[in-house]
């Protein structure tokens, strides 16, 4: 972690431009979950169904201003690995576990998307959870609620 | 509609609640025929699966009759007798391609959950907390089915309602356990657990071709069941040392195959159960695992362990050293029933497999916590309780 941390900062020092020191930044403080990090998923469709002519799918294009996108085809016939990044990397109050919980972080919206735009080209549909998520409020279940409500927006992408 | 729900740890009711509705194009509405309780729903029952919420409906084996279709829908029209697989799958990422069907990337709607846990999501299932996907349970007048054309599958004439229940759950994941696990024949298995699952495993090996299948556990007439109907040797691991026994009577060798079907709040009598249980109590691990020991210790030198049994979290004194030394191979899986359910509803209408005696006990949906209390105690030799609802019987 500590000569990660080190070769980032030697790298900024010697010039490599104001997107990477700021990226330094981050990196370092939220150690390998940083903010800067492209969100990658699989698709089981070849590159060409999943950016043809270089456009993003539904309903990531609705950010596409917003984002970096880079698409290519993955090993052993699994299809094409879609990546994004925020052009704009997300302040660390946003990035923040309360950040997350409030849903301030513009990950979140990238990750549901990346997800979503995943199950479309793949299944053909976004598969809805049931209504009413469960029968009966209780403090527990709420914050059980919260999370998932969450959950879409969150985990390893 | 009723159905029913858990209200908190070892707290189950049934309740009123709102009907479900197609969400999806490919979602089907079944009404349900029948079904069961499942070991696994135990671990749910006793708190040992995280994100519960109080409330959720409960179940995820069953059969049904389609009610209703989504516009997407090819496969199934209403009136249709259906057995459901119970993890749902989308049928075209690359692990439903690959027939990794309870590993779906696109049917768990709350990931974050399951990646938090795992380092990465399983596939949704129904009724089996909001980690596993969100999705309500099947113990319910009426069920919403996604992805349909995938996970729901015509049962053939010959098979009466009670029997092909369980190809939703507990004949597949027994037959997986033998199938990934490599019984071929010759080989000599041994299966923990005499519930439905074990004595599915145990009835997939000898269809496979094994020479030999011990089934191993301490109730009665769970043993003696599985005797008769699946027609595999037994053995009370309460009377015997279970190594040594399976020592004799492998010529020292060992089975080749091991599978076990207990799960998370395996029992035993040694000194280490209550190690186990309190650790387990206090939170200090959240998973029992005595029978994977043991399955493991028991095992040939490169043979093969497979765990059936559903394990959720962190459990202690797993005995690596003899993985490594021993060449083992140790696998699990929850369950790919979409790669096996037809080929198990065929050989279930040949009458290769039976399961009508693993429903020990029937009753109207109106009594499930019954039901439950009775499985979970294994009283009056309750196997699997069957909870019948009001869709059409066959
Ligand atoms: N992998 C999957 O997809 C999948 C699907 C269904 C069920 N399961 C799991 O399979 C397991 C069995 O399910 P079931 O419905 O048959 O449950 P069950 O509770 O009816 O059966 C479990 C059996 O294990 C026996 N047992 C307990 N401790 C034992 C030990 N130390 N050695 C040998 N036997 C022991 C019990 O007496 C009981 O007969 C559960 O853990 C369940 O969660 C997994
Ligand atoms: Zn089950
Ligand atoms: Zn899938």
């Amino acid at each position: 972690m500590k000569h990660v941390k080190s070769a980032l900062v030697v790298a900024a020092a010697v010039g490599t431009g104001a997107v990477a020191a700021r990226r330094t930044r981050s990196r370092a403080a939220a150690g390998d979950e940083s903010a800067d990090r492209w969100l990658t998923v699989t698709i089981n469709r070849a590159p060409t169904d999943v950016m043809p002519d270089g456009t993003l799918p539904q309903p990531l294009d609705r950010m596409a201003d917003r984002l970096e996108a880079r698409v290519r085809p993955a090993p052993g016939d699994r299809g094409a690995e879609l990546a994004v990044r925020l052009r704009e990397t997300p302040s660390d109050a946003e990035t923040s576990l309360p950040g997350r919980l409030a849903g301030e972080d513009p990950r979140q919206e990238v990750r549901t998307a990346l997800r979503e735009a995943k199950a479309i080209l793949e299944a053909g549909e976004v598969m809805l959870p049931d209504t009413p998520p469960t029968t009966k409020e209780t403090p527990v279940g709420k914050a059980i609620g919260m999370v998932a409500r969450r959950s879409g927006g969150e985990g390893v992408l | 509609m009723k159905a029913l729900c858990w209200q908190g740890v070892n707290e189950l009711s049934v309740e009123q609640v709102p009907d479900p509705e197609l969400r999806n194009d490919q979602d089907v509405i079944v009404r349900l025929v029948a079904g069961t309780t499942c070991g696994s729903d135990l671990h749910l029952i006793g708190g040992y699966i995280p994100a519960m919420r109080a409330g959720d409906v409960i179940g995820h084996e069953f059969l049904g009759e389609v009610v209703e279709t989504g516009s997407a829908v090819r496969r199934h029209k209403v009136g249709d007798r259906v057995v459901v697989a119970s993890f749902v799958g989308c049928g075209r990422c690359w692990y439903c391609a690959n027939d990794l069907w309870s590993l779906c990337d696109n049917t768990n709607t709350n990931p974050g959950i399951g990646q938090a846990l795992f380092g990465y999501e399983s596939g949704g299932i129904f009724g089996y907390s909001h980690a596993m996907g969100g999705l309500r349970g099947s113990h319910a007048e009426y069920v919403r089915v996604p992805f349909a054309d995938y996970g729901a599958f015509p049962v053939p004439d010959g098979v009466d309602d009670v029997s092909a229940l369980f190809a939703s759950d507990s004949v597949p994941t027994g037959w997986m356990g033998a199938d990934l696990g490599g019984v071929k024949p010759g080989d000599v298995v041994a299966v923990w657990g005499c519930g439905a699952v074990g004595q599915m495993a145990a009835r997939a090996a000898i269809l496979l071709g094994a020479e030999r299948v011990i089934s191993i556990d301490r109730i009665p007439e769970r043993l003696e069941m599985t005797e008769r109907h699946i027609g595999s040797e037994t053995l009370d691991y309460t009377s015997t040392d279970v190594a040594a026994e399976l020592r004799e009577r492998t010529g020292g060798r060992g089975p080749d195959v091991c599978i076990e079907a207990v799960g998370m709040e395996a029992h035993s009598d040694g000194p280490m159960h209550l190690y186990d249980q309190v650790k387990q109590q206090l939170r200090l691990q959240t998973d029992r695992p005595t029978a994977v020991r043991q399955a493991v210790h028991a095992c040939r030198k490169g043979g093969t362990v497979f765990v059936l049994g559903v394990f959720a979290g962190m459990v202690d004194k797993f005995p690596l050293g003899a993985v490594v030394n021993k060449g083992l191979t140790v696998r699990g899986a929850q369950q790919h029933g979409q790669r096996y359910i037809p080929m198990l509803l065929d050989r279930m209408a040949r009458g290769e497999i039976s399961t009508a005696h693993l429903a020990t006990h029937t009753m109207p949906l109106e009594r499930a916590v019954e039901g439950y209390d009775m499985f979970k105690e294994k009283s009056d030799g309750c196997v699997r309780a069957v909870f019948t609802g009001p869709g059409r019987t066959g």
